[in-house]
């Protein structure tokens, strides 16, 4: 049973039914298929059922899909839930930017390393709590406006609007998007940058036009994964920022739980699915697109 | 340089404030859960272990608690174990559509977790499978499978791609060589993996609430007790959930570090 190479190509050995190679490949894709896959294509065909007296049909029909492109409230959550993931983003990334660059120049690479292992935490320690925690923090009656009223401030109102969200929207990504800007940053020729220094370029103009443009693919799939994340979350605009309008996640329970309608639900997830895969795509392009000389 | 010194300071004063940012909500839910005021600010009533009483004297939090427990294991075991048989498979060996297999392991993580929610919700009910404890795991395992398969995967990285031709060479069968070489090589990774897939069990909320039915975890009596009113227990159940997935995502990374240079064999 001796083997030379180490790395099996399908194209060298013919025996197509390895029952060893089967036992480590086969199970993962049973389960997806049936699990992931199944549930996902399920979906998209239930978008085309239809209710009535409170049973599902698995009929083909377009009635969902009229209903609800005819409804302005889908259209004005649609708007709105594209918007606050984009302005989440361009926040977040903004944000993160800063500590990400001195985490990635400015510390040791032991202080790198701590670092990583606090922002990992979070990333995997309930979400809901936490926004639970910032609901009594940002209250009229709560932390920072007890702060706040030391100095002579406030109270100013942040639940119930666009700033809750976003801080909402914050705790989940921030964390995150540090950890994989500074991962891209991390990885830039570090001689590039000294030689922009040594040619008497300022370090404002160091970080736009070498530190920015070399880590570019990193720093759009941070942008892309904070997108993502903000776009699907439910949490924060409804706890955070009072659900007005309510966005297309916050549509999706209140279709599904509220009024049984789950074809309807299924519309706004296949348009969420759509809109995500047309952003990754446009966003994945743009990370691996060469640059143009200039 | 008295610029760039000041710079990197201020730098470094941010990245610190962005820190205090991300854990001041766990840190106050902490403090709260001690504190003897209904609607919890600051300054501070009295100490009080209240909260603790109530939850620990209300049966649904314990009934949730045991639901919590059960699928966060099952989850666990389901995960690593496909993660690994999958990472060994990226590993070892080349085939056509090796790319869509890839994609198919890893994409659940990024789908939004509402869509996942209702996909499961009704693909559950149509194969009658929906309000079961088990139904919760199936959904959490296909979740948490890909972050099994990636702690597994950079570890199999470390090791000599000889090792395994060499046990071959000595005679040892496939099967042999994967008892002996591979997984204990990989232990330290299987042990990293299985605490994280149970912290990402134990803290989903959005498919568990979908796919429960009667049987709660511990986020989705959360979620319930938090949209009805200010509930200061919920700040003692939290700091018992921060307790929980912060020792299991700091027992992941503590073994996923461990580097084992030499392989036992």
């Amino acid at each position: 049973m001796a083997q030379v190479g180490h790395i099996d190509d399908g194209s060298l050995s013919p025996r197509r039914l390895d029952p060893y190679a089967l036992t480590w490949r086969l199970p993962i894709i049973a389960w997806q298929v049936l699990f992931f896959v199944g549930p996902l294509l399920f979906m998209v065909a239930m978008s085309f059922f239809l209710v009535k007296n409170y049973v599902m049909q698995e009929t083909f029909v377009f009635d969902n899909w009229a209903k609800m492109f005819s409804r302005n409230y889908f259209r004005d959550s649609y708007v709105y839930t594209l918007f606050l993931a984009t302005l989440s983003t361009f926040v977040v990334s903004v944000l993160a930017f800063p500590a990400s660059f001195a985490l990635a120049f400015k510390v040791s690479d032991s202080t790198w390393r701590w670092a990583l292992f606090l922002l990992i935490i979070p990333f995997f320690t309930s979400y809901l709590v936490r926004i639970f925690s910032w609901y009594v923090i940002l209250a009229e009656s709560g932390v920072i406006n007890a702060m706040l009223s030391i100095i002579g401030l406030g109270p100013y109102t942040m639940l119930n609007t666009m700033f809750g969200t976003i801080v909402g929207y914050m705790t989940l990504t921030l964390p995150l998007v540090v950890v994989l800007q500074t991962f891209s940053l991390a990885n830039i020729d570090r001689n590039l940058v000294q030689a922009a220094h040594n040619l008497g370029c300022s370090p404002w103009r160091t970080v736009y036009t070498v530190i920015v443009p070399l880590a570019k693919t990193g720093l759009i799939v941070a942008a892309l994964f904070c997108f993502i994340l903000s776009f699907g979350d439910f949490v924060s605009p409804y706890y955070l920022g009072g659900s007005k309008p309510p966005t297309l996640p916050i549509l999706i329970i209140d279709t599904t739980k509220s009024g049984q309608q789950w074809p309807r639900a299924a519309v706004v997830a296949v348009v969420m699915m759509a809109t995500l895969i047309t952003i990754a795509f446009a966003a994945i392009t743009l990370a691996y697109r060469k640059r143009t000389s200039r | 340089m008295r610029s760039s010194s000041l710079l990197t300071g201020v730098l470094r004063g941010y990245t610190a404030l962005l820190f205090v940012f991300v854990f001041a909500p766990i840190a106050f839910s902490v403090i709260f859960s001690f504190n003897s005021a209904r609607f919890p600010t600051i300054p501070l009533e009295s100490f009080t272990l209240h909260w603790y009483e109530t939850i620990w004297a209300d049966p649904d939090v314990w009934q949730a608690l045991r639901n919590s427990v059960v699928v966060s294991l099952c989850t666990s075991v389901l995960a690593t174990a496909l993660g690994f048989a999958t990472a060994y498979t990226d590993y070892r060996y080349n085939f056509r559509f090796k790319s869509a297999y890839l994609a198919l392991v890893l994409l659940p993580p990024t789908i939004p977790l509402i869509i996942m929610a209702l996909a499961m919700l009704a693909w559950f009910s149509k194969i009658g499978a929906s309000g079961e404890l088990w139904s919760i795991i199936i959904a959490h395992t296909v979740l948490a499978a890909p972050f099994a398969m990636a702690i597994t995967r950079l570890r199999l990285n470390q090791m000599d791609k000889d090792l395994e031709s060499a046990a071959w060479n000595l005679g040892a069968s496939e099967w042999r060589a994967m008892r002996e070489v591979i997984i204990p090589f990989c232990k330290p990774a299987i042990i990293s993996a299985a605490f994280l897939t149970a912290a990402v069990s134990f803290d989903e909320f959005a498919i568990a609430w979908f796919v429960s039915g009667l049987n709660k975890t511990v986020p989705v009596l959360i979620l319930e007790i938090v949209q009805g009113n200010i509930d200061p227990q919920v700040n003692a159940i939290g700091t018992f959930v921060f307790l929980v997935s912060i020792t299991l995502v700091i027992a992941a990374q503590v073994f996923f570090s461990i580097r084992q240079s030499k392989v036992s064999l």
